[in-house]
């Protein structure tokens, strides 16, 4: 016998099955997982929106999330706020200051997105390069987005530079709410409802749809493709660079140059949950992700949560690659 | 500030905030106000008779080389800067009082990771110029490198690493310029339950050879008081769980068996969930990094380390000041004290690795930390622990572990 | 097909049609003595090639052949049956965690010499394979290429979190194979590349012969099928999932050989360079080198290895290099440097000769060029 009995046992000793811590934080888990399924949701939405228009599985994605965070804890610092104790602000200074983060945030990912597109993908659809070679080019833009931030600011993530404490306002089933919790959850709903509605009502969105329904016919009645390339890009930067900014609020000590990795790979398994393409599927998919992921954390141990994440992407991958929605910018109308 | 205030406003005008006045009554809150009045104990005088880098202005040599190995820039640079700083200094008060005996210090960056340094390690004990090496301030580093040193001959000084196994693989090229573990794991737990009154304990561990380690001895030390474990990676940043599970055992005191890198964000979510705990970390989490890091929840901090606090050597830390425009770290005199033995040696006329390992073997003499002699497994006879606690945003001495 | 490519197509092909206008024994001829040239390498110790004295040559050249050893085996999953494999690092982590798990005093397992485990560990990668290829190699291009990446981390995130595989404690003293010098000391050690660069070599020959072969059997016909339209080869009756299944077990067992390989001569297996980014390296290194071309891959493989260690300067800068390598690459030479070629296979030479009167033509269309169909639902 080569493998050792004390091997298997210990295995299984590192796993704890505790339905019990299950129940007990069963509330609590969930206002976490929706205040971090929100986040996914808000960068899965950028995967999804170019996936549907382009088929293309935006790998640099998670870079131009974390250029967001940096952006965020640039701002801070750029206020005069230095790591170290959290300041005490008056309500108004700190919305103000919070709105400013948030819009940076958003301007920089946003920015990053357009600039990758332009500068990366562009030449490539240009010359009818095959998908394989914009996956790869995608991956090469990743490299090179994490490099940059890895020898500018180093290998260790930036100091936590925080304007508030999370606090706890109210409690929910005995779950606490903190005002951190608050922030993130109703300001993404609002960007959620906000790009729906852009989506689904506006013109642009009529634009985004129609190409990723049929990119030739959308041409020839009209629509302007390389623009509304540009526009989606734009669009999932900003979501990205907005969730980047709820990251940051949440884990202060988040800018690492490798810290989208995780996170990017996750939003994706997001997307796919809900369907890639289709918008509100990105979203199911978000909160989806962040309730299982929080739910066993508690059932397996905090160190299982990465590991829950992928294999729940690994089996839907498997058994639904449509995922729950189904797939399509463009037909999936809910 | 003034000019802070004018951006803000600027800033603040920008996105159409208000309430401008108010900037007035933002204040910094001061950290270290509620930590119990401790009585302090005195730092050690700097011995008369310690040995100085610079010698006697006299020694003749060829032109010789050792080595500093550890982390530069890599994972908790920090501690390694303060060796490197340290070492630096000694090579450079001797080279300036000996002309006649230039050592070069070759900087060797393993990013303080265990798989990184081996191959590090082997280009050291393959450049033959070098006869010497202080460093590898890591546990986990240097257990993965530590046989290249021993196969090559090459002497290694440790200024750090603390963990007790090794020094029992035979090497016979290990020495370690500290107390291990063993030690300091029975001394945290004197401290913790005895002056810090807590039966409680949590111990907090991370997946490194040192912490693992440490929290093996600290938890046997304990006994009965500790209360819980729990387990962080390396890099870690979200303590979500192990924080809730930290708060539902309610202890009275946390033990983190770690480096700072970690310890600085679990200390603060530690304390934005409203654990009002004590927090000790041992030498790897003592660093102004945690300090900053950690923010207001370090004010609550106690370290424990088997390093001398270095108040009163002032010499040393004057030239220290100058020489790398900070004041000496954690391990800063240690290493300052090690590359002068070494030093010491090359003084002494030994030019190659077999000859200057012997030396080191035998050596015998007082350092500005301590009392240096070995015994044949590489440990020091007497070591001693101190405690410090953080004032006014900054590490102090506490009191002496006896 | 671009201004660029054609160029260079042109310059490379009297140098391809000289080698494929000799006979066998002439091909031997030149091989055999740059064989030989390969394996004095690091004795050699030549001055312009030498990494000396920033990088030990013998370790260097070590580890240019672990990379090419690596993008061989990767080679065969992405370059010939056209599977992008993003978690490649997680069959070389597992084989260096079998490795480690047998030989290490830090293992709570039986004890078996470094040359036994070496099949086990490619064995188990391949059992690995297999397991993660059954359900995920229905899918298509980039679903497979995330489900790959997924498990790779799975992978990554186990060793983390398993105890008994020790985290960032890791393994010391892996086993390495026996023999010993004159003074008694064993002849593989962690100081010595020149030992485990020699076996590096020679099972990357033997490596090259089963892998040339196969490519000009039946399942080499059928991976090339399935890469350039796999509904068209299923259509032809090629049964494409199971060569599909074939492709992703050898290449994992091959990255499972260079894992074992990698921690026996450091000496050392912890959880901390199984990273994603390492995966991303051994792609870099096959697509720069030409996906699909075994020669190209070697060159790639030499390229990413062997220049960050000879010009440190740059090392800091490697990844940063390499990915705008890629993005430039796909752009202008998606085939690679040297692409991969369409050709016959199996009677190739003789067809050639009676064709044209002399060796095979090179047309640069691979994997990399050729449209991949939509995936259809």
């Amino acid at each position: 016998m080569l493998i050792h009995h004390e091997l298997t046992t210990h295995v299984l000793a590192d796993i704890k099955f505790d339905p019990g811590a299950f129940v007990d934080q069963f509330w609590q888990n969930t206002v976490d997982g929706l205040s971090q399924g929100s986040i996914y949701a808000l960068v899965a939405l950028g995967y999804t929106l170019v996936y549907g228009v382009l088929k293309l599985i935006n790998f640099a994605h998670s870079e131009v999330f974390i250029y967001g965070a940096y952006a965020t804890w640039f701002t801070f610092y750029g206020l005069g706020f230095r790591p170290g104790s959290t300041p005490d602000l008056p309500v108004f200074e700190l919305i103000g200051f919070l709105l400013l983060a948030l819009v940076v945030s958003m301007l920089v990912s946003g920015g990053t997105a357009v600039v990758l597109e332009r500068v990366a993908y562009r030449p490539l659809r240009k010359r009818g390069a095959p998908r394989l070679a914009f996956l790869i080019t995608a991956i090469g833009a990743s490299f090179v987005l994490q490099q940059i931030l890895f020898l500018t600011r180093g290998g260790n993530a930036e100091r936590s530079i925080r304007l508030m404490k999370p606090e706890a306002q109210f409690t929910i089933f005995g779950a606490e709410i903190t005002n951190v919790t608050l922030i993130i959850i109703i300001a993404s709903v609002v960007l959620m409802v906000f790009a729906d509605v852009f989506v689904n009502r506006t013109k642009f969105g009529r634009g985004i749809r129609a190409v990723a329904q049929d990119p030739d016919t959308a041409t020839l009645m009209g629509v302007n493709k390389e623009r509304i390339i540009i526009l989606t890009f734009l669009i999932g930067g900003l979501l990205a660079g907005a969730a980047a900014f709820f990251y940051m609020i949440k884990n202060p000590q988040g800018a690492s140059y490798q810290g989208g990795f995780i996170l990017g790979i996750k939003a994706f398994t997001a997307a796919v949950l809900g369907g890639i393409g289709n918008l509100r599927g990105a979203l199911l998919g978000g909160i989806l992700l962040g309730l299982v992921e929080n739910y066993g954390q508690a059932f397996f141990g905090g160190n299982w949560r990465d590991v829950v994440a992928f294999v729940l992407l690994v089996l839907i991958l498997m058994f639904r690659p449509t995922g729950i929605l189904g797939e399509s910018l463009g037909k999936a109308r809910v | 500030m003034q000019k802070a205030r004018l951006s803000r406003v600027i800033v603040l005008a920008a996105v159409g905030a208000v309430a401008l006045g108010a900037c007035s009554a933002r204040n910094e809150s001061d950290s270290g106000g509620d930590t119990p009045p401790q009585s302090q104990a005195a730092a050690p005088a700097q011995a008369s008779n310690a040995a100085n880098p610079a010698g006697d202005g006299k020694a003749q040599c060829a032109p010789t080389s050792i080595a500093y190995a550890g982390t530069i820039n890599g994972n908790n640079a920090a501690l390694g800067q303060n060796i490197l700083y340290g070492v630096d200094l000694a090579v450079t008060q001797h080279n300036k009082a000996n002309p006649g005996c230039q050592v070069k210090l070759e900087k060797f960056e393993t990013e303080g990771t265990p798989d990184k340094a081996p191959g590090i390690v082997t280009q050291i004990a393959n450049t033959n110029s070098i006869i010497g090496v202080v460093g590898l301030p890591f546990s986990g580093e240097s257990k993965a490198a530590g046989n290249i040193f021993n196969d090559k001959g090459l002497v290694q000084l440790t200024p750090s690493a603390t963990n007790p196994t090794l020094s029992q693989n035979g090497w016979k090229t290990f020495f370690r310029g500290l107390g291990n573990d063993n030690t300091q794991g029975p001394a945290a737990a004197q401290f913790i339950t005895q002056e810090l009154k807590a039966d409680k304990v949590c111990v907090v561990r991370d997946d490194s050879e040192y912490g693992t380690g440490l929290a093996d001895a600290i938890t046997k030390a304990l006994g009965e008081k500790a209360t819980c474990q729990q387990t962080v990676k390396t890099k870690q940043i979200d303590f979500a769980a192990v924080v809730n599970d930290i708060k539902s055992k309610s202890p009275q005191a946390i033990f983190y068996s770690g480096y700072y890198q970690e310890a600085a964000p679990l200390a603060q979510q530690l304390s934005d969930a409203g654990v009002d705990a004590k927090f000790v970390g041992p030498d790897g989490v003592k660093d102004d990094e945690f300090v900053k890091g950690a923010g207001d929840a370090a004010a609550k901090a106690y370290f424990t380390c088997p390093c001398v606090p270095a108040d009163q050597f002032t010499d040393f830390s004057t030239a220290y000041k100058a020489a790398s425009g900070k004041d000496p770290g954690t391990y800063s005199p240690e290493g300052y004290d090690l590359a002068t033995i070494l030093l010491k040696g090359i003084d002494a006329g030994k030019k190659d690795r077999a000859s200057l390992l012997d030396f080191v073997k035998t050596y015998d003499g007082q350092g500005l930390t301590k009392h240096f002699k070995w015994d044949d497994k590489g440990e020091l006879a007497k070591t001693t622990v101190w405690t410090y606690k953080v004032e006014g945003g900054k590490i102090v001495r506490n009191t002496e572990i006896k | 097909m671009t201004e660029g490519t054609k160029t260079a197509v042109g310059k490379r092909r009297p140098l391809g049609e000289w080698w494929n206008n000799l006979s066998r024994v002439q091909q031997w001829g030149v091989l055999i003595p740059l064989v030989a040239l390969v394996y004095l390498l690091p004795v050699l110790n030549p001055p312009i090639l030498s990494t000396e004295p920033g990088y030990d040559f013998p370790i260097a050249m070590f580890e240019v052949a672990r990379y090419a050893l690596v993008a061989i085996g990767l080679n065969v999953v992405v370059g010939q049956a056209g599977l992008l494999d993003l978690g490649y690092i997680g069959f070389f982590a597992i084989g260096a965690y079998v490795a480690a798990l047998f030989t290490s005093p830090d293992s709570s397992l039986s004890k078996l010499p470094f040359l036994v485990v070496l099949p086990i560990a490619m064995v188990v990668t391949m059992i690995f394979g297999v397991i993660l290829g059954t359900p995920t190699l229905r899918l298509r291009g980039d679903y497979l290429a995330i489900v790959t990446l997924g498990f790779g981390e799975i992978v990554r995130l186990l060793a983390d979190n398993i105890d008994p595989l020790r985290g960032n404690r890791g393994f010391q003293e892996v086993g390495h194979p026996p023999g010993t010098n004159a003074d008694g000391s064993s002849l593989f050690n962690n100081t010595n590349g020149i030992p485990w660069y020699w076996l590096c070599v020679t099972i990357i020959i033997l490596i090259l012969f089963l892998v040339g072969n196969l490519e000009r059997s039946r399942v080499g016909r059928a991976w090339v099928a399935i890469r350039d339209d796999e509904d068209a080869a299923e259509i032809m009756g090629v049964p494409t999932f199971k060569f599909k299944i074939w492709a992703f077990a050898g290449g994992a067992a091959i990255g499972g050989l260079s894992g074992a390989l990698y921690a026996g001569q450091l000496g050392f297996v912890n959880n901390q360079k199984f990273d994603v980014v390492t995966s991303m390296l051994f792609l870099a290194a096959v697509i720069l080198g030409g996906s699909g071309n075994k020669v190209g891959v070697l060159v790639g493989a030499i390229v990413v290895a062997y220049v960050p260690l000879r010009f440190l300067v740059i090392a800091d800068y490697k990844y940063l290099i390499f990915g705008l390598a890629l993005i430039i690459l796909m752009i202008f030479r998606p085939g690679g440097l040297l692409g991969a070629r369409q050709r016959l296979l199996t009677y190739g030479r003789q067809a050639y000769q009676r064709l044209l009167g002399k060796g095979e033509q090179i047309s640069s269309d691979g994997a990399m060029v050729t449209d991949e169909p939509e995936r259809s639902h």
